[in-house]
């Protein structure tokens, strides 16, 4: 199996509280990572320390042994990321906001009818992204997961807002991903129904 | 399945331009509120001072000067609000783009709706402070150099105090004093070319200053974004 995220050693401050010490983990193609932990235990601070968004105080992340500081381009050309705030422009429609992505990363907006088909969002492309529900933004952020060419999923509490069918959706999808050799990286505090062969962290 | 190509760095750039244009063209308000408040300031003070030609003449340059700085100022703080609060920053941060490039595109951006709009108008505002046309040439010429130059510090001074709450006032107190060379070059080259003397020298320096700023702001502007951002 191929290695693709490795963080060694990380230690992580904010302010004066030190939210982790010596974290360690690997991550190889086709597996999954759930982060769990109370509210405030760090859970999305570690999230976006692995993505690039915070400095580490100590330690050290790397991607296919490269490390993600020095080859940032690289690393952000082959991951995705999925938060609380999904990062869409609320005067623009569904369809303008994933087109800007085309010029950010590699997007296959061929697949696009595809993708939107599958999330239901067809009949929504022409409305501007404010009046969508929260659960349909979500899905619009599901979306750009899909259409970029990703191997690395980072979400951050995937299953907020989402119904009863998004969520098994979102479960498939994780999971399709992960049959396609893509890794992924979750935070949440609810159980995720995914297989039972995920790595855990357990932040306290 | 092939993958697509990472889309180049000019698509990138056009891209972030593209879409703040769009955003600005679907809320006009945000981007006429800047404009009418340079009318507004330079069209009050004739109207306040009296309709004397002379004196007209003699602090036209300076008040169009101050109310462009004053309105490029008051636009500033809204740059990348709207990209903190929606998530959007982290979006573009993680972008496989450069950081620099992202700036840049929104200073660019920033001022096709906030400073060339403003460079369109003044020539009326120069009208009712009886300025010949000769002067009005050189008015348009440094007021777009400046503007250029306003939006590039500012996005820097934006970047830094994104995050703050009652981030304008330092915003102000940040980009003021970088700002100054321009308000007095500019100003000072209008007086000149109303009075007749030579004027390439001061244009020639908000040219290097805009050149200055043009090269160092994007990349200060970039480190201050992820600094606001963690």
């Amino acid at each position: 199996m191929t290695e693709l995220l490795s963080a060694k050693n990380l230690t992580v401050f904010r302010g004066e509280r030190c939210l982790f010490h010596n974290l360690s983990f690997a991550l190889n193609a086709g597996e999954s990572l759930l982060i769990q932990g109370a509210n405030g235990s760090g859970k999305t601070t570690l999230l976006r320390a692995v993505a690039g968004l915070l400095d580490l105080e100590e330690g050290e992340i790397r991607w296919r042994g490269f490390s993600t500081l020095a080859h940032r381009q690289a690393f952000h050309g082959e991951m995705a990321w999925f938060a609380h705030s999904v990062g869409f422009k609320s005067d623009l429609t569904l369809l303008e906001n994933l087109r800007f992505e085309s010029g950010l990363r590699s997007t296959s907006m061929g697949r696009l009818s595809a993708v939107l088909d599958k999330l239901g969002l067809t009949s929504l492309t022409q409305l501007p992204f404010r009046a969508l529900s929260a659960g349909q933004q979500r899905r619009v952020g599901l979306a750009r997961m899909l259409l970029a060419n990703a191997q690395l999923w980072l979400m951050d509490e995937p299953l907020t807002n989402l119904d009863t069918a998004g969520q098994d959706l979102v479960v498939n999808l994780i999971t399709e991903h992960l049959q396609g050799g893509g890794a992924c990286m979750l935070a949440s505090h609810q159980a995720v129904g995914l297989n039972s062969d995920m790595q855990r962290i357990v932040l306290q | 399945m092939t993958e697509p190509a990472n889309p180049t760095l000019w698509q990138g750039f056009a891209a972030v331009v593209k879409r703040d244009l769009l955003l600005a063209y679907k809320r006009p308000g945000d981007m006429l509120n800047p404009l009418f408040f340079f009318a507004m300031v330079s069209t009050l003070f004739p109207l306040a001072i009296g309709p004397a030609g002379d004196q007209l003449k003699l602090l036209g340059p300076g008040v169009v000067w101050v109310a462009a700085l004053l309105s490029v100022l008051l636009s500033l703080n809204s740059m990348y609000l709207s990209d903190l609060e929606d998530g959007s920053l982290d979006q573009l941060i993680l972008s496989p783009q450069p950081l620099p490039l992202i700036a840049l595109g929104k200073t660019v951006a920033h001022w096709l709706v906030s400073g060339f709009p403003l460079v369109l108008v003044s020539p009326l505002i120069a009208i009712t402070y009886q300025m010949p046309t000769e002067t009005i040439g050189v008015m348009v010429v440094t007021l777009t150099l400046g503007t250029i130059s306003l939006s590039l510090l500012g996005s820097v001074g934006a970047a830094l105090t994104v995050g703050l709450s009652r981030g304008n006032a330092l915003l102000s107190l940040l980009v003021l004093p970088l700002a100054m060379p321009v308000l007095i070059f500019g100003a000072r080259t209008v007086a000149l070319a109303a009075a007749d003397d030579a004027v390439s020298a001061g244009v020639y320096f908000l040219a290097a200053y805009c050149m200055l700023a043009l090269s160092f702001a994007p990349f200060a502007a970039a480190a201050a974004l992820k600094i606001s951002n963690e």
